[in-house]
């Protein structure tokens, strides 16, 4: 949930800065990439990604939230269907921000948002892996702790750790081996979203 | 309404704005092309952030 504004709004009132942060978005989405003020862009950021995590739950009372902000259904639907799988594995973060420098008319400092369609890389992949598997792991381990009784806690907390050892060894060792086939899965999948363009 | 007693002469005017002073920006050298650049922001003469290019960065003018 992004943060509520504080001080004066864009524009020239709240309402204004709805429609502002809403035609933003609306190009974002349509161009995946836009050049605006650094002032413009930050705001944008919090309300994007909102949009873009309504996008990725996709039922229809998702796209009627995010048609609520952006009014064009023809880039609706593409956020939906186009920009929504390519970050599916995301934990956030869809946007990036990068300064560009002052603006020559008025030096206004400009930035670059666009959102972050590369695939994750595969440090990261297997970050996501291990958290995932290790999630899975306590959920396995929980029914089994709350059953024993109290008495035999201790016992069972020197088991664990013994337990669980050769659990996150294997991880580890499966991580890589998934980390080399992700660049390869996902370089056709890229392909795809430039022939779409 | 405060107003000003007395006129205040061009000496005294100028010795305060003798203190304005600019203070140089500190600049980093690009990785990429070894141009100065700002910290923080695309390089304005290679357009270089991070291993990525941003053209929109590039400056002719300065
Ligand atoms: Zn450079």
């Amino acid at each position: 949930m992004p943060t509520p504004t504080k001080g004066p709004r864009l524009g020239g009132g709240p309402a204004h800065e709805r429609l502002l942060l809403g035609n933003l978005a609306t190009s974002l989405f349509e161009h995946r990439r836009i050049t605006t003020t650094e002032a413009k862009a930050k705001r944008l950021r919090p309300l994007a990604e909102r949009l873009v995590t309504f996008a990725k739950r996709g039922d229809l009372a998702a796209r009627r939230r995010v048609l609520t902000v952006v009014k064009d259904k023809g880039v609706v639907h593409e956020l939906f269907t186009e920009i929504a799988p390519l970050v599916a594995d995301r934990p956030g973060g869809y946007t990036r921000i990068t300064k560009i420098g002052p603006r020559k008319g008025d030096n206004a400092p400009m930035a670059v948002i666009e959102l972050v369609l590369e695939p994750l890389s595969p440090k990261q992949a297997t970050v996501a892996e291990a958290t995932a598997a290790t999630k899975r792991a306590a959920k396995k381990d929980a029914p089994k702790k709350a059953a024993a009784p109290v008495e035999a806690a201790p016992a069972e907390a020197e088991d664990a750790p013994v337990e669980e050892a050769p659990v996150e060894t294997a991880e580890v060792e499966a991580a890589p081996a998934e980390a080399q086939d992700v660049p390869a899965e996902d370089v056709p999948a890229e392909k795809d979203a430039d022939d779409t363009k | 309404m405060a107003v000003p007693k007395r006129k205040m002469s061009r000496a005294n005017t100028r010795a305060r704005r003798s203190q304005w002073k600019a203070t140089p920006a500190t600049l980093s050298t690009c990785p990429k092309c070894k141009a100065p650049r700002l910290s923080h922001q695309a390089c304005p003469s290679c357009g270089a952030y991070n291993e990525r290019t941003y053209a929109e960065a590039i400056r002719t003018d300065a």
